[in-house]
């Protein structure tokens, strides 16, 4: 079917002779450099110097190389473009800092502004006071954040960080198991008997261009796919055979006590426990431990006289013992089985626990390293982007690291700070004083805790100067000192890498010339380069696009199938024949001589570095530690309702939030369960409040059996917009959010939230 | 585009029975994760402004809470057998093709009246305030034109929406003419056969 030969191209014609459409257009591929994990096709359709519309990818579909379809963000990206707010021309404060009003400036006052603020904090503080705020807004090969650390870098270098505010606790931890962090790819889905979903959505996330492509050709082929999340998501709804609504912050429950059937019920794959692992029965400790200390042990609370069974989970984690101990009997026996963990499990007050949990269970099972089986949401850490380079930011002569989340606290008390935070190669010498905050939103929106970041970022004592480039007046960038207008993908060349599975690389041209004053950060930052008489240096000479040729020539030279220049501005797109990858095969296969990258070579289930750290929450073996405003926190009687902020289709992270198309087609909402909301007087589509101890919002309510009951979900990203009392009318859900960090990883727990939901009253809606 | 170009000579207006060519949408709401793709991919190609919603996705939610459901249905014009709004339409700005039944509505005549906004069991036709007009999904005809398929259909990242002939898709075994909350397929002779779940089929 799926053609429209069916009318035949000269029938269409006599029927159409207005001509045909594409006529005197150009088709040019561009890229959607957005941080969702899929990397897409895309195409631009140009008209008499303008975007006329977008298509995809439009090469042969086959199960073998299925088509990198876009998004509806992606065929947004020329409403987007043209977007009549867009940031126009360079600006300068000239209210106090936040209040949002600016005054035109020419690029040459900026630059100028930018060199010597820079050089004065240089010379007052040191390299080290100069921080380049974590932004994923520009995912390309130059993008702006490349080209300012490779700026400070030769200037002296700038405060490092280490984390994401993606995935702080799983990079961070799954090393302390399998000694690097990785996972099957979704090619591998198809093999899978069972596929358990724990907080991955990717209907909505995406993670990966055709995620949700193989998810549903591993439910065409028999796989059964359970989904365990507070929401019924639209990957529940879609793909799940059964939901599982658990209590955010209690997934490691869930898993203990799933471990406690197999283990009590003998599925274990104890064979597999013997050969790869260490830290599972008290037979397979390192020296030097005390006894007791085992997974097992522990699980059958031989030692704390508390057995994780599934009646001991069942009032946690809000799921019925029976459900628990059908689905622990299911994972065992239907082998391959998959359990892939989503990122949301990871963002919670102790998110580290849930994903050790949750790579012991695939121990316990034998489902490490063979297809179908595996665990993780494919955030793999293998090198992918087909080998194709970004432009080189030199080494950073400062050391000293922040974990990302506590940038704040290093503002405000960087020099203080020690190991306990997670300070990396200490002390700081300096607080931060300099912030470039470029294609980044997390200055302000995307940071926990707006009210306290605000308050730190209008201390004009404290960050000295702020410079902002983006392409809208977001929150952050209306706490910059100098604001700059930045190109938007369209408006350049670039690379496009996806985050994990296929080896492929998408190539963006420019398309259409920036409108305005809009420049790209390479080319600002090569004249504050000049300024600061390091200009040659910086740029050796090239331009943006010279760079992207060296880094194509780069690509070539290592790799001969790798196409010409002009062969890829003309196709968009090298791609490799997409391979079913299985993480950890070659351990598996081989331990001898693939010893697991750990201290003892094995998988540890007991980590004897972690136990020696003896802090109470940062256990040897996985543990359930209760959350800090989880269900179990005493300040439930307060703020009797769990919150969190799931991702949300129509926008990535913050990006997109302005757009009108969006809004209709996805509006912002929070979900809360007709329960929750007739008890509060809260109908469908009406505006409630909702508070902490930190702050409130105002957001219309969509009362949904698709949530938890006691459960809340606000979907991250919206742009904080305050009222004069303070309270957020957008529905940003980090004025609610905690800068606590885990204890562990130093990470960002933003969905651990507690908060009470009001009915707002109608005329003001707050 | 198509809110500005001409389709009087697109006009084949049909008296009686549509011939055998009739082409129609078939969707695959099992597979529909309701990413609303097909909704911009659509808005994108028809410059159609917010308010319009040439192609939309509606979501529909059954069941009592831990035993729910969610089905989602994507739906455009269903370029009817006996189409509404063309019977009704008082300048004749709608037309049904005899070639294949696409019901191509033609803005030049369109004055606006929004009677069939009002008369469209589906609410298809989207009345654009700014040009006082109504705009309506005409099936990708420029696309058709060059060979290709319509944008909803190349969009969709799960690959859920198909096109072809009436008479092949209502034929495959797995079409249903009828979804749950969805207006009786009895009204208009719809050109659209979906793909459901137990849950989603007509009660």
């Amino acid at each position: 079917m799926a053609s429209g030969e069916l009318l035949g191209r000269a029938a269409l014609e006599q029927i159409l002779p207005g001509g045909i459409a594409g006529a005197g257009t150009q088709i040019l591929s561009i890229a959607c450099n957005n941080n969702c994990g899929g990397r897409c096709r895309l195409n631009a359709h140009i008209k008499d110097g303008r975007v006329i519309r977008s298509s995809t990818d439009e090469t042969p579909d086959s199960e073998s190389m299925p088509q990198l379809r876009a998004c509806l963000k992606g065929r947004a990206a020329a409403n987007r473009m043209y977007h009549p707010d867009r940031l126009k021309y360079p600006m300068k404060r000239v209210g106090r800092r936040g209040e949002s009003e600016f005054q035109r400036i020419s690029w040459d006052e900026a630059v100028e502004t930018i060199a010597s603020n820079l050089r004065r904090t240089l010379e007052r503080h040191g390299p080290a006071s100069v921080y380049i705020q974590y932004g994923t807004g520009d995912c390309g090969a130059v993008s702006g954040v490349a080209a300012a650390r490779r700026l400070m870098n030769l200037l002296g270098g700038h405060l490092g960080y280490y984390n994401s505010y993606s995935s702080a606790c799983l990079r961070y931890t799954a090393p302390f198991v399998t000694g690097y962090r990785d996972t099957n790819s979704y090619q591998t889905l198809v093999h899978s008997r069972l596929i358990v979903l724990n907080g991955f959505n990717p209907a909505e996330t995406v993670f990966e261009t055709n995620s949700n492509y193989y998810l549903s050709k591993a439910r065409g082929a028999g796989a059964k796919i359970v989904v365990i999340d507070p929401r019924y998501t639209e990957t529940a709804a879609t793909f799940a055979h059964e939901w599982l609504p658990l209590k955010p912050t209690t997934d490691t429950a869930l898993f203990l006590a799933m471990a406690h059937v197999i283990i009590t019920e003998n599925l274990l794959d104890q064979a597999f426990l013997d050969k790869y692992c260490i830290g599972f029965d008290e037979t397979h400790m390192p020296p030097g431990v005390p006894a007791g200390e085992s997974f097992k042990t522990y699980v059958l609370g031989l030692q704390d006289h508390s057995p994780k069974t599934p009646e001991w989970a069942a009032p946690i984690t809000g799921i019925d013992a029976s459900t628990i101990r059908n689905l622990a009997r299911e994972y065992a026996t239907s082998k391959p089985a998959q359990l892939l963990q989503g990122l949301g499990p990871q963002r919670h007050a102790h998110g580290e626990q849930s994903v050790r949990a949750g790579i012991v269970l695939a121990c316990m099972t034998g489902n490490l390293g063979i297809p179908g089986g595996g665990w993780g949401g494919g955030e793999g850490g293998r090198s992918l982007g087909a080998g194709v380079g970004e432009l080189p930011t030199g080494a950073n002569p400062v050391k000293t690291r922040i974990p990302v989340f506590l940038w704040t606290d290093a503002v405000v008390r960087g020099t203080e700070m020690t190991a306990d935070d997670g300070l990396q190669a200490g002390p700081l010498e300096s607080n931060i004083k300099f912030i470039f905050n470029l294609a980044s939103n997390t200055l302000v929106n995307q940071h926990a805790d707006i009210n306290r970041t605000v308050r730190i970022l209008q201390d004009e004592k404290l960050v000295e100067c702020i410079v902002v480039s983006d392409h809208f007046m977001t929150p952050s960038a209306r706490f910059a000192d100098v604001l700059l207008p930045a190109d938007q993908s369209l408006e350049r060349d670039d690379f496009g890498f996806p985050w994990s599975g296929e080896k492929y690389v998408v190539f963006g041209n420019k398309v259409v010339d920036p409108p305005f004053e809009c420049r790209h950060e390479y080319w600002w930052l090569s004249r504050v380069a000049e300024k600061l008489g390091i200009g040659e240096k910086f740029s050796e000479g090239k331009t943006r696009e010279d760079w992207l040729k060296q880094i194509a020539d780069d690509a070539k030279r290592n790799n001969a199938a790798f196409p010409s220049w002009d062969e890829l501005t003309r196709t968009g797109l090298y791609r490799e024949k997409p391979e079913a990858y299985v993480a950890f095969e070659k351990e598996i296969r081989d331990p001898a001589g693939h010893p697991f990258k750990t201290p003892s070579g094995k998988i540890e289930i007991f980590s004897k570095a972690l136990f020696d750290m003896n802090k109470p929450e940062i256990t040897g073996i996985p543990q359930y530690i209760p959350a800090w405003e989880g269900p179990e926190d005493s300040l439930i009687r307060k703020y009797p309702l769990q919150c969190i902020g799931p991702h949300y289709k129509r926008r990535t992270h913050s990006t997109f939030d302005e757009n009108a198309w969006m809004e209709e087609a996805e509006p912002q909402a929070m979900w809360i369960s007709p329960q929750d909301a007739g008890r509060r007087g809260i109908t469908d589509g009406s505006k409630v409040r909702v508070f902490n101890d930190r702050g409130a919002l105002i957001i219309a309510a969509r009362v949904t059996k698709r949530v938890r009951p006691g459960v809340v979900a606000i979907p991250q990203g919206a742009w904080y917009t305050p009222d004069r009392d303070g309270v957020c009318r957008r529905g940003c859900i980090n004025v609610l959010t905690s800068q606590r960090p885990t204890p562990l990883a130093h990470g960002n727990a933003q969905h651990t939230i507690l908060v009470e939901v009001q009915a707002a009253d109608g005329g003001q809606g707050g | 585009m198509p809110s500005t170009r001409s389709w009087s000579r697109c006009r084949r207006r049909t008296e009686g029975k549509v011939a055998d060519g009739q082409i129609a949408f078939f969707v695959d709401t099992t597979k529909c994760i309701n990413c609303r793709t097909c909704e911009i991919a659509c808005k994108d190609f028809n410059h159609a402004a917010v308010g319009q919603r040439i192609r939309r996705v509606r979501t529909f939610e059954g069941g009592e809470f831990p035993k729910i459901f969610a089905y989602n249905v994507s739906m455009s014009c269903n370029h009817c057998e006996d189409p509404i709004c063309a019977r009704h339409c008082p300048t004749g700005a709608y037309s049904k093709r005899e070639s294949d039944g696409i019901v191509v509505h033609d803005p030049e005549r369109c004055i606006g009246c929004r009677y069939c906004t009002w008369l469209c069991p589906y609410g298809a036709p989207q009345y654009d305030a700014r040009e006082g007009r109504v705009r309506k999904c005409n099936f990708c005809l420029e696309e058709l034109e060059r060979g290709k398929s319509p944008v909803c259909v190349t969009a969709c990242p799960m690959r859920a929406i198909e096109f072809g002939r009436l008479s092949d898709i209502a034929s495959r075994p797995d079409a249903a003419a009828q979804v749950r909350n969805l207006p009786s397929p009895g009204l208009t002779g719809p050109a659209c056969r979906y793909k459901v779940r137990p849950e989603a089929e007509r009660a």
